[in-house]
């Protein structure tokens, strides 16, 4: 059965087709723009390392992106799964309407990406907005979100963390996999709650947390839509992440090799960090008796 | 106090979890309040409840400042979303049976191809991809956003599709072949039925996404009268800096109407479905 091979390349032909046309062609096409100056008009001119050179000793602009990227990153990302676990680990229990909070809390991550709530968000957080509302009501000042430097990159991590339903409906699927019985060992033994979760949930689902910090991480990297719509990059370029960044340079003033120069440092650091990432992962993901766990 | 400890905890993660889904959930349900308050209400009332029931800023939010309607901006949408959805099905579905259930060459290499582009970030293809359609001469049309899909280009789908499909056993198919169905057979009467649930997910998936897709209309469309409902909201935003807030938030609102009745509807599908495939792009 199914041997058939001219039948199954057949079939694979259009993901074939479309990953050489719309995916690897258009990869290794950005990594040649990178090289060059290219401003849609005139044809592209190689001109070497120059964009790469430009960035990392001229641009101070581009520096203020990678920062705001790095760190807008490692405090989302975290956040957005700490969260996700958290949840999903109150959730495990059997509780009824179970599917109500399941429902409740995966709708802002279907929603979140939309400009519809970027343009929510930015009014939540303006200066007479929800956020200031309630905090008056404990008596604070209310907080410039928007207006101030210092605050503004955490209008789009909230956003980001927000948006944590699809991350804890993977956590929830890997949590029901945890056999019971393990729970109820431990029980006999005197661990208290606190400990189970360390000691047994959080070890048996580390494959689950990996995958989901790799695939945050990626997009994290590439978070358009919020800083776009909701501070537009500023103030004084607080929000000014590198996709933004990549998208003046390459649509706005069409310096498209330096865009692909730009965009070619972003993959670099996707890259890297996802590597770091898989490289410790030996040291705390545990792969071993997933399989007995299984069913 | 009869109170057991059990039920101790079973109220204090009730009140947890109530308190989350209020902090999560009340912004969009104010927001849906704010639409029928006047500006000094809404810069200072905390409550849902409106004192009155205006609904003049969605009138004047549909109408647009500019000569079309959202009528015409949702309509857009669709004549991108529907097609795009469309597409999407028919070319996953054919990619998954083969990955799932044939041996051809290269079919490792192919996956492992598969489960990296969905960490390739997308930004970095933007720019050769707007290139190349411009040599397509497609710009400002709807096929740089629809074309791709029709290549199973969504690899986040075509794995969720097989990873559902492996958990399916052959006994039907084998019955089946038996029986004298051919390749093309066996996907439409067996293949597909089973597959219900997932296509599912992955309709309901690509019509929000394609909703809320707002980069890809931005580099591609230039005409207003092409822009979706996306687009068409960033531009009622920069026109109406000084106007009034509710009619902004009243579209934003009716902008989320059909994602959200398309999440109820169909939730318990693809809720499953992203937790079946342990992916969400």
């Amino acid at each position: 059965m199914y041997e058939n091979k001219r039948l199954g390349f057949l079939f694979a032909l259009p993901f074939i087709l479309g990953v050489l046309l719309f995916k690897l062609f258009p990869f290794v096409m950005s990594f040649a723009l990178s090289f060059t100056q290219y401003d849609l008009i005139d044809p592209p001119v190689f001109n070497g390392l120059d964009n790469y050179r430009e960035l990392a000793l001229h641009d101070p602009l581009f520096r203020q992106s990678l920062g705001v990227t790095l760190m807008f990153a490692l405090i989302a990302v975290p956040m957005r799964v700490g969260f996700a676990l958290f949840i999903a680990h109150v959730l495990n229990y059997k509780l009824r309407g179970i599917n109500f909070f399941r429902a409740a809390f995966y709708l802002p991550s279907i929603l979140g990406g939309s400009i519809a709530v970027a343009v929510l968000w930015r009014f939540i957080f303006a200066k007479n907005g929800l956020v200031n509302l309630i905090l008056a009501q404990f008596g604070m000042e209310p907080i410039p979100w928007l207006a101030d430097e210092h605050y503004s990159i955490w209008t789009i991590i909230l956003l980001f963390t927000w948006q944590f339903g699809s991350a804890m409906v993977i956590f929830l699927a890997a949590l029901q996999n945890v056999p019971v019985s393990l729970y109820e060992a431990a029980e006999c033994d005197g661990a208290s709650k606190t400990q189970q979760f360390f000691r047994i949930t959080v070890p048996l689902i580390t494959p689950v947390i990996f995958f989901n910090v790799i695939m945050q991480l990626v997009h994290a990297f590439q978070e358009f839509n919020g800083p776009y719509m909701i501070t537009e990059g500023g103030p004084l370029h607080s929000t000014y992440v590198l996709a933004l960044y990549i998208y003046d340079q390459s649509f706005r003033y069409f310096n498209l090799g330096y865009g692909a120069a730009l965009s070619w440092v972003l993959f670099a650091l996707v890259g890297l960090l996802t590597a770091i990432s898989f490289w410790s992962s030996k040291y705390w993901v545990f792969y071993s008796g997933e399989k007995e766990t299984r069913k | 106090m009869s109170v057991t400890k059990e039920q101790r905890q079973q109220w204090l993660r009730y009140l947890a979890l109530g308190l989350v889904a209020l902090v999560m959930l009340y912004p969009l349900v104010w927001l849906v309040g704010a639409t029928f308050k006047t500006n000094s209400e809404i810069y200072t009332e905390l409550g849902f409840w409106p004192s009155r029931f205006d609904f003049g800023a969605y009138a004047k939010g549909w109408k647009t400042s500019t000569e079309y309607t959202f009528a015409t901006y949702f309509l857009n949408s669709f004549l991108i979303t529907l097609p795009r959805m469309l597409v999407t099905v028919v070319s996953c579905v054919i990619v998954a049976y083969a990955f799932a259930r044939f041996e051809f060459w290269g079919k490792k290499l192919l996956f492992s191809i598969m489960i990296g582009t969905m960490m390739l970030p997308l930004i970095v293809l933007r720019l050769p991809q707007y290139l190349m359609f411009r040599e397509f001469d497609m710009l400002d049309s709807y096929l740089p956003l629809i074309l791709p899909s029709a290549f199973a280009t969504d690899t986040f789908f075509v794995f969720m599709l097989v990873q559902f499909l492996r958990g399916i056993p052959r006994d039907m198919e084998e019955a089946a072949q038996i029986d004298g169905c051919n390749a093309l057979q066996l996907l439409w009467h067996i293949i597909v039925p089973l597959l219900k649930p997932a296509i599912i997910s992955v309709l309901v998936f690509q019509f929000i996404w394609t909703m809320n897709d707002f980069m890809g209309p931005l580099i591609y469309l230039a005409s207003v009268e092409k822009y979706p409902v996306s687009l068409a909201l960033k531009m009622s935003i920069t026109a109406t800096e000084q106007v009034e807030w509710a009619n902004v938030i009243a579209i934003s609102v009716v902008a989320l109407i059909p994602s959200v009745a398309v999440f109820f509807a169909a939730q318990r599908y693809f809720i499953e479905g992203a937790a079946g495939s342990g992916v969400k792009g």
